[in-house]
């Protein structure tokens, strides 16, 4: 598959993320309207739980998924400059994991799947909403195969030489979510599908919220991964500059990789089944994975000051004025480094073992999670697109000028989104509920942040609209005349590298040893333990 | 292997504040005995109302011989049992909850009095409560459609008050 045609496999799973994206983002606005309870005709919780369950599903999983394997496809093509390992299996992955989604849909939309992204049983979906879950995953793992073999075929005809590391990062990501996904996969296979069909009539939840935490959190990682390459990658080349460390930017991939996912206890701090030394242990690994964004924030902003002093910006705050803030990937990834730095501090007080108790499932964590996810992550998925679709579709975007709008009100919506919530939950609203009935003088001083947060998520829905339409008229414009991509060259260039730096099957195996220790007796206790016929596996 | 030195530096800083802030909860876990609920102990969910401990009649608020404070509540689509508790200002109270059907979490917001009440598990944690009032006790874990509707009270009391209302309940109860 030349580069010609692999545009259409990319932009084929681009735009089956962000269609989900816009109809998951008017759901949004439905919710905050709903459960504010200033609008009565809105309310139903029927229909809010399901709206939260089907917004939750599209963004976490559709959106990011589809938008990750194109991201891999393009960044494999286009840095190594040779065709995917095996186009043919790149297009089965993307078929499986779209049946996979319009099963799930299809039980999400008719009502028989109301039990949120997370799933957490006893509560009980239609075996259609299992199937198409595991079923987008399953199409998923042919791009993981896809990264890691394309990454193989050319280090085999590049014997010595550095890969190039925005296929570097996309290799890790391939990995880092491969063994994510277990943690969920098992879970649905062996407990979930069996009980949802009637072949079991119990499931042992401690077991099963243990294996959703094995893939809660190093989820986030996954959909992370294209925001951070493009951050190295992508950026500085488009702000006038180079980066500034390759090596370092390598060495932060992997620890995200290695710490991201054995630490997922920190989602169960609050849960009785697990005891204190093993949560304490996650504990631990969840701060040291907080190391690789302060490295990321700081390499990516020494290379946007290089990009700044370049274009002749002087003294100490005069590069930042100077950077081209009018280009969207630019742009993107400015507002993305400033939402993360609001966002990652939040992360670090829900990862705290003890101050957790004060917002566990408040509408705290419900802002912090938007922040990280659609402040930073999802930006840059904008930013990214907009920087690729020129060279994707060969015509030249339809308005820069819109383009900047949408970034600058999604980033802005998200602030006045987000920032009540971390407010209300401080002030004690739980997270997932549709209205709040409580007769206490507490409901009185959410009041505020209720209405403020209607406000953000329409800000925040004109926006999504606006990228939508942006690309959509980008097909049909003058010719673009952009040619092959060229990624960021470092300040010192590469010559040699370590091994370990160079390929990811080392830092696999020490992510086995890491997992078999956090995970081992964790999950099973849960074959040992008498659970009163709650069945913890069955075939 | 090219580092900049400035980049060692940060990287340096990085891992050290983060060892620091692990060095400071671990302290307060120990010190203050702040701690999630971790007890790992089983219970036959659909057998609560057989058991000596979850049975109707023993829920609510104990005060040991030695003044050690407990309360025993059930979760239960949609409520938390007893409706209301009280429970003493300043004094460690050690609370055991257990799930009668699905998934369930309590919260007291301003509180430590946090935790997921799991089906086939009994939640236990020690919370001493430093302000007086009363606060809603609302859960926080998606469990049905009644879900928003299930709270319940819990009325922090200044000390001698807490034994005036445990005798009257006493003498209720002989009444």
């Amino acid at each position: 598959m030349s580069r010609v045609e692999s545009r259409g496999l990319i932009l084929a799973h681009f735009w089956v993320a962000f269609l989900a994206f816009v109809a998951a983002a008017l759901l949004g606005l439905y919710q905050v309207s709903e459960r504010s309870g200033l609008f009565p005709a809105l309310e139903s919780n029927h229909l809010y739980f399901q709206s939260v369950s089907t917004h939750g599903v599209l963004m976490g999983f559709v959106l990011t998924t589809f938008f990750a394997m194109g991201f891999g496809y393009y960044c494999a093509i286009e840095s190594l400059k040779r065709p995917l390992w095996s186009p043919g299996l790149a297009w089965t992955g993307f078929w499986v994991a779209l049946v996979g989604t319009v099963l799930a849909a299809v039980a999400l939309l008719g009502g028989q799947a109301s039990i949120l992204y997370t799933f957490y049983p006893p509560l009980q979906a239609s075996p259609l909403f299992y199937l198409g879950a595991t079923l987008l995953v399953v199409g998923s793992w042919f791009w993981c195969l896809e990264m890691v073999m394309t990454m193989r075929a050319w280090k085999q005809e590049h014997p010595g030489e550095p890969v190039p590391l925005a296929m570097f990062g996309n290799a890790v990501n391939g990995t880092l979510w491969f063994v994510t996904s277990l943690g969920v996969a098992l879970e649905v296979l062996f407990q979930l599908l069996p009980w949802s069909l009637g072949l079991k009539e119990t499931v042992d939840v401690g077991l099963a919220r243990t294996l959703f935490s094995w893939t809660l959190h190093a989820i986030v990682y996954f959909w992370l991964f294209p925001a951070y390459i493009a951050l190295y990658t992508l950026v500085p080349r488009a702000a006038g500059g180079r980066l500034f460390s390759d090596e370092v930017a390598r060495i932060a991939l992997i620890m995200l990789l290695v710490f991201g996912v054995p630490i997922g206890f920190h989602h169960l701090y609050m849960d009785p089944f697990q005891a204190a030394g093993w949560k304490f242990l996650h504990m631990t690994g969840t701060f040291m994975v907080a190391v690789p964004s302060f490295l990321t924030a700081f390499t990516v902003t020494a290379s946007l000051e290089l990009a700044g002093r370049l274009r002749g910006g002087k003294g100490l705050f005069g590069w930042i004025a100077a950077l081209p803030w009018t280009n969207p990937i630019v742009l993107a990834g400015i507002l993305a480094l400033l939402l993360l730095s609001v966002g990652g501090f939040g992360g670090l007080i829900n990862a705290s073992y003890s101050m957790n108790s004060l917002v566990h499932n408040t509408q705290w964590v419900t802002g912090h999670f938007h922040l990280i996810f659609a402040g930073t992550t999802v930006i840059m998925y904008f930013g990214i697109a907009y920087h690729v679709w020129p060279r994707l579709t060969g015509r030249a975007l339809f308005s820069e000028k819109l383009a900047r709008i949408q970034l600058w009100s999604w980033a802005i919506g998200m602030v006045v989104l987000t920032f009540p919530w971390h407010a209300l939950g401080l002030q004690g609203q739980p997270r997932r509920i549709s209205t709040t009935p409580y007769d206490t003088p507490l409901v009185e001083t959410w009041q505020i942040n209720e209405v403020l947060m209607i406000v953000g998520g329409i800000i925040l829905f004109v926006s999504a609209v606006l990228l939508v339409v942006n690309l959509a008229a980008s097909h049909a414009t003058r010719d673009s005349g952009a040619g092959a991509e060229s990624f960021a060259a470092p300040v010192q260039p590469l010559l040699r590298l370590p091994t370990v730096l160079n390929g990811v099957g080392f830092w696999f195996w020490v992510l086995v040893i890491y997992m078999v220790v956090s995970y081992g007796y964790p999950i099973g206790q849960f074959f040992v333990l008498d659970t009163h016929g709650a069945f913890p596996w069955s075939i | 292997m090219h580092v900049d030195p400035l980049e060692r530096k940060w990287a340096i800083l990085s891992v050290t504040l983060m060892v620091l802030s692990m060095v400071v909860l671990g302290f307060y876990a120990l010190e203050a005995n702040i701690r999630p609920p971790s007890n790992v102990e089983t219970i036959d969910s659909t057998r609560l109302h057989l058991t000596e401990e979850f049975a109707e009649d023993n829920l609510g608020v104990k005060t040991a011989a030695d003044g050690a404070v407990h309360v025993t509540m059930v979760a239960a689509r949609y409520g938390f049992f007893p409706r209301t508790v009280t429970v003493p200002q300043g004094v460690p109270v050690t609370i055991r909850i257990a799930s009668a059907d699905v998934l369930h979490g309590l919260h007291a917001p301003g509180t430590n009095f946090n935790t997921m009440v799991v089906p086939g598990y009994v939640s236990q944690l020690t919370v001493t409560f430093p302000r007086t009032g009363e606060f809603p006790v609302m859960c926080n874990e998606f469990c049905g459609l009644g879900h928003d509707y299930m709270w319940s009270r819990l009325k922090v009391v200044p000390k001698d008050q807490f034994r005036a209302s445990l005798k009257e309940e006493v003498r209720h109860e002989q009444g």
